[in-house]
């Protein structure tokens, strides 16, 4: 009864336990139970990428109404793995989160704010899971909302504004992604993404169907911070609380990838949008360009959440680069790629959330002599710095290794050395860090620090071990990604 | 091409750059929340526009009055633009939200005023 | 001992060395006896390989798989038992000579370098046993990365530039160079393991060969081959144990190991040879040899001169790759054991007499010769298998490498080996000659008789000027080791 019930449980758990979490109102017991659900969804979301795993992809009809006219869960491999990432990383960030939002967020609201975490989760993981264009955009709101609230709790009066310019771009970005689905019903007459993907190329050279095509990957490039849409992310993840960030930047934006995947590659999978249309080509130039731009910004940000967020933009880019090759290869190394990230970025942004709590800043001059003072932390720091970079036996390298192959392979070798430029840009940004933590002394009247506590830390190394495990063996990521590759490029189902 | 058939979507077009211009150019939060609304405001109509069957009648089965009746609108755009117009006003109510508290903080909702405010911050740290 | 276990526990001993020595750093005399234990078991597990290998064995060991296809695997051949036997001997010879050095010197964080140092060896071995490309390039780039710390060892903000320059130029040519080679190369054959006889050949146009030569020889950038030099006289702001072991032995080592290895492994001496796409880098690395030793001769600073003078020696063994003939190549198996027992003694030397006198400028190091006579000594021999002369060793490597340039017909390569080697005289024996010969700058104070550096160094100097001695009449097992790479 569980086991055939688990998609719906999936997105529903969370989904009612938000309210329920309001009732509680103590903040330790808050947590607790967020915590409880939150590691539920991850028990659930990996029970459902075995099963896929074995016996391919698992479609639930909710209320019993068949699909196209009912709402359809679609389980397949790539969105498993999705429903694994963004359950995995709340786990974690969920360990990290009890002191880091005890010393962020005002007492009487951490309840609230556990709230909405649990709305926002159930938000993405809902994207992830549902077989429905138009559900998609409720659940898109309902993580979209809960972000912008989330956002706007940071400590920072800019928080609120950034909170602010985060919900126009959002509302924006998501109209554009309903005009979209209106344009496609309109000529298709359904919602359900496999029933999409059937009729949608009978109808795929009239300008409706082009107007939707544009519309849509417009807004979800909005929403996933594609240069040069991604204004509102900087400032989005420098000011909020530090496990905001944290959970954000390794879940939100690597949903929207998610989307835009589906998008191109299920929904117009019969239609030749990369290459007939001129998508792929944009996609990659503009990826180019967000690699480029965006590792340069961060050079020179005092601000290192906010460094890391224009990094964020740029390993986007990497993202985007691989979809936009449109083949095995580099699906499967942007699929990779969302995976090796967001593990790496929200091992990244915890180390962020450590220092605030024992030094009060992340500018950069605050990091002076931290590698004494906080050896564990910025220890964290410098191996997920090198998978940032890209160094081998490190998440990043795998990455590196499949978008600098798939560009080789179809013999575009100037993107192959535009990858590995800009993730020579990567060291610069990530070794100013380290300098200043290691070669610089501390300001003689910093004072007395302890290491982060001990949830925070386990918290922080499960990621790093993770961004360091996943690299040295990096089969089992590589088979899902690979698998997922394979069933959207040449299966297509 | 038949004037009113496409005139719905002439004014959703007209009506969505207006919200689209409004968003963009004002810097006044408050009227920015507006042009988001208008925005949206021009999906909806988008949407009911596109339900409309020509000689359609309203999707309500009536024992006894609709007889002779073949063609309805169709039903479903009504139900999502339902679920989008809610998705719009919980929108527009926390944007509004937090118009308040950045009043609060900046004692101003005017976009310039608050970015010469944050740019003065940032140099002081 | 099952000889895949014997290559895993390469890698594992200095492993477990760095742990036990960071657990063992409140005790200067323990860390220091787990250092030297960890060195002599490195060398006895290298040394229990070579008879086997010598008799033909290439024992192998795949650790597991880390892309699909692609493993982490070991492999032990000829060239990399000479390397790993190299490394691993010196490691040994240096441990003894940083625990006189350190505590004469009174470094910091001791614990902290002999950790890093361990890390750096159990890489070095990595390098040396890889069984593919992947393998070998990951421990090339943790060679890097955990010699970082003993470059910057000290700290200070002359280290922490010097520091970026290191980093810089290593990472940006292995990831921006290197790593391209090395996609494109499996994407061009499917396989990234060293065969015998290469595994490029008949897969690409001539022109994509020389591109690829090209991207790996510039790619592999511990060989200082110009213009990526810079990174090597930067890195001297290390203490002097790290110049010695990791600037004369493992990191350069390490890089003109690996430009040997992909000529004959991936590439194919034969394959190369018909092509002629290596010739112009035979230019490039000619220049090298010449301009470094021009630049050598303008320092004024012992261990600058020195690192120019390395830069000139690797290039040497690159010359030997690029001119791609079995001869050649063995020359340059051959210069690489010659010259890094030459170069360590060098460093040894300069660091005891930083230590004992406080001197670093060879203009300040009249007359030291009189105090420091076994150390005086030691440069001298040192000096002059570097230039190449009978009876030391270091004749032996050039002696090849001026065969394999008969060979491949190219007589301006041998002149430029003399030419190098006359020049080579006229930087390296001034400092011995000034030492024995000149009076003492007047004014200054040398200490009354003889006063050595502490006896750790002493010894240290003493069995690597022995070595250069012994090698020169015992090189036949090295010599027939090298000839193996090609009989198969």
């Amino acid at each position: 009864m569980i086991a055939a019930n688990l998609p719906i449980l999936q997105v529903i758990a969370p989904l009612l336990s938000a309210p329920l979490c309001v009732l509680l109102r103590r903040p330790g017991a808050a947590w607790a139970f967020a915590l409880a659900v939150t590691w539920a969804s991850f028990a659930i979301a990996l029970t459902l990428l075995s099963q896929v795993l074995e016996s391919g992809p698992i479609s639930y009809e909710i209320g019993g109404w068949a699909a196209p006219f009912g709402i359809e869960y679609r389980v397949d491999m790539i969105s498993a793995f999705v429903l694994v990432i963004v359950s995995a990383i709340g786990s974690a960030i969920m360990l990290f989160a009890r002191h880091s939002v005890a010393s962020e967020i005002r007492r009487e609201r951490i309840y609230l704010f556990y709230a909405m975490y649990l709305l926002c989760l159930s938000g993405l993981l809902g994207i992830a899971i549902t077989g429905d264009t138009f559900n998609l955009f409720v659940f898109l709101e309902i993580s979209s909302l809960s972000s912008y609230v989330l956002i706007s709790l940071g400590q920072d009066k800019r928080a609120l504004t950034a909170a602010f310019r985060y919900l126009v771009m959002g509302a924006i970005g998501a109209t554009f992604y309903i005009i979209g689905v209106g344009l496609m019903y309109m000529m298709t007459g359904t919602l359900n993404i496999a029933d999409l993907a059937v009729r949608l190329p009978a109808v795929a050279s009239t300008t409706t169907i082009l107007a939707a095509l544009a519309f849509l990957t417009v807004g979800i490039s909005l929403k996933l911070a594609l240069f040069p849409l991604h204004a509102w992310l900087p400032g989005a993840y420098a000011y909020a609380p530090s496990m905001v960030t944290a959970f954000m930047a390794a879940t939100a934006t690597k949903v929207a990838v998610y989307i835009l995947i589906r998008i191109l590659f299920t929904i117009f999978g019969g239609v030749d949008v990369m290459a007939g249309m001129h998508v792929g080509v944009i996609l990659t130039g503009l990826a180019v360009i967000a690699m480029f731009a965006a590792s340069t910004t961060a050079i020179f940000q005092p601000n290192l959440k906010r460094m890391l967020a224009y990094s964020s933009v740029a390993q986007i880019g990497y993202i985007i680069l691989g979809i936009s090759f449109a083949s095995e290869t580099g699906l499967a190394g942007g699929i990779i790629h969302l995976f090796n990230h967001a593990v790496t970025k929200s091992a990244l942004f915890m180390v962020m959330g450590c220092v605030v709590l024992r030094v009060g800043s992340v500018n950069i001059r605050a990091f002076d002599g931290l590698g004494a003072r906080m050896p564990l932390t910025m220890a964290a720091f410098v191996i997920a710095g090198l998978s940032l970079i890209g160094i081998p036996l490190t998440v990043g390298f795998i990455s590196k290794w499949y978008l600098i192959l798939a560009a080789l392979e179809k013999g575009w070798w100037p993107i192959a050395v535009v990858v590995v430029l800009s993730s020579l840009l990567a060291v610069i940004y990530v070794w100013r860090v380290v300098e200043a933590a290691y070669f610089r002394p501390a300001a003689a009247d910093a004072p007395e620090i302890s290491e982060a506590p001990a949830s925070m830390l386990i918290a922080l190394w499960l990621m790093t071990g993770a961004s360091v495990y996943f690299g040295v063996d990096a089969t089992r990521t590589l088979d899902v990604a690979l698998g997922a590759a394979k069933l959207l490029l040449v299966d297509r189902i | 091409m038949e004037f009113p058939g496409l005139f719905n979507y002439w004014i959703v077009i007209v009506l969505m750059m207006t919200g689209f211009y409004i968003v963009m150019a004002h810097g006044n939060l408050i009227k920015k929340i507006v042009g988001l609304n208008v925005f949206q405001v021009s999906v909806f109509v988008f949407y009911i526009s596109m339900s409309k069957v020509k000689g359609g009648t309203a999707p309500i089965l009536r024992p006894g009055l609709d007889e002779g009746v073949e063609v309805y609108a169709n039903p479903l755009p009504h139900v999502l633009i339902l679920t989008a117009i809610v998705v719009a006003v919980a929108t527009t109510a926390l944007a509004l939200s937090l118009i308040v508290r950045i009043r609060e903080e900046y004692g101003s909702i005017e976009e310039d005023e608050i970015i010469a405010q944050e740019n003065n911050q940032e140099e002081d740290q | 001992m099952n000889p895949g276990s014997a290559i895993l526990l390469a890698l594992a001993v200095p492993l477990t060395g760095a742990v036990l020595i960071s657990r063992t750093g409140f005790s200067p005399n323990l860390r220091e006896g787990v250092t030297l234990t960890t060195a002599g078991v490195l060398f006895a597990l290298v040394a229990s390989l070579f008879g086997e290998v010598f008799a033909g064995a290439r024992p192998e060991v795949v650790l597991f798989q880390m892309l699909p296809g692609l493993n982490i695997a070991f492999k032990v051949e000829p060239l990399g038992m000479v390397f790993a036997g190299v490394a691993s001997f010196l490691w040994l010879v240096t441990s003894i000579y940083s625990i006189g050095y350190m505590r004469g010197h009174n470094e910091k964080n001791q614990t902290r370098f002999y950790a890093f140092f361990a890390i750096a060896l159990s890489a070095a071995m990595g390098v040396a046993f890889a069984g593919n490309m992947l393998t070998l390039f990951i421990f090339y780039e943790i060679l890097t990365l955990s010699t970082f710390p003993l470059v910057t060892h000290s700290g200070s903000s002359a280290a922490k530039r010097s520091g970026r320059i290191y980093l810089g130029l290593l990472l940006g040519t292995s990831i921006g160079l290197q790593l391209i080679a090395i996609i494109w190369t499996w994407t061009l054959t499917g396989t990234l393991d060293f065969q015998a006889g290469g595994i490029l050949e008949g897969k690409a146009a001539k022109g994509v060969i020389g591109v690829l030569l090209a991207l790996y020889v510039f790619g592999i950038g511990k060989t200082a081959l110009m213009p990526f030099h810079r990174w090597l006289p930067a890195a001297m702001v290390a203490p002097t144990p790290v110049s010695a072991l990791l600037h004369a032995v493992a990191v350069v080592k390490a890089g003109v190991f690996t430009v040997l290895k992909v000529t004959v492994y991936i590439f194919g001496v034969d394959f190369l040879a018909e092509l002629g796409v290596s010739d112009w880098l035979q230019y490039i690395a000619a220049a090298t040899i010449l301009i470094a030793t021009l630049v050598a001769m303008t320092q004024n600073n012992l261990k600058a001169m020195l690192a120019y003078s390395t830069i000139s020696q690797l290039s040497y063994i690159v010359l030997g790759a690029m001119l791609v003939n079995e001869i050649s190549i063995v020359g340059g198996g051959m210069h690489l054991v010659m010259h890094a027992f030459a170069k360590i003694t060098l460093f040894f030397c300069a660091g005891a007499i930083m230590v004992t006198l406080h001197k670093t400028e060879i203009s300040d190091m009249k007359g030291i010769g009189r105090t420091m006579p076994i150390t005086c000594a030691a440069f001298l021999i040192a000096s002059l298998s570097i230039i190449g002369l009978p009876p030391f060793g270091g004749m032996w490597g050039k002696w090849y490498l001026a065969l394999g340039a008969l060979e491949a017909d190219k007589l301006v390569m041998v002149g430029v080996l003399m030419l190098s080697s006359l020049l080579s005289m006229t930087y390296l024996l001034p400092v011995p000659l000034r030492a024995f010969f000149s009076k003492p700058i007047a004014g200054e104070e040398l200490p009354e008789g003889i006063k050595e550096a502490p006896w750790p160094c002493l010894l240290a100097i003493a069995i690597t000027s022995a070595s250069i001695l012994l090698l020169f009449f015992f090189s036949g097992p090295i010599l027939a080791m090298l000839q193996l790479i090609f009989t198969r």
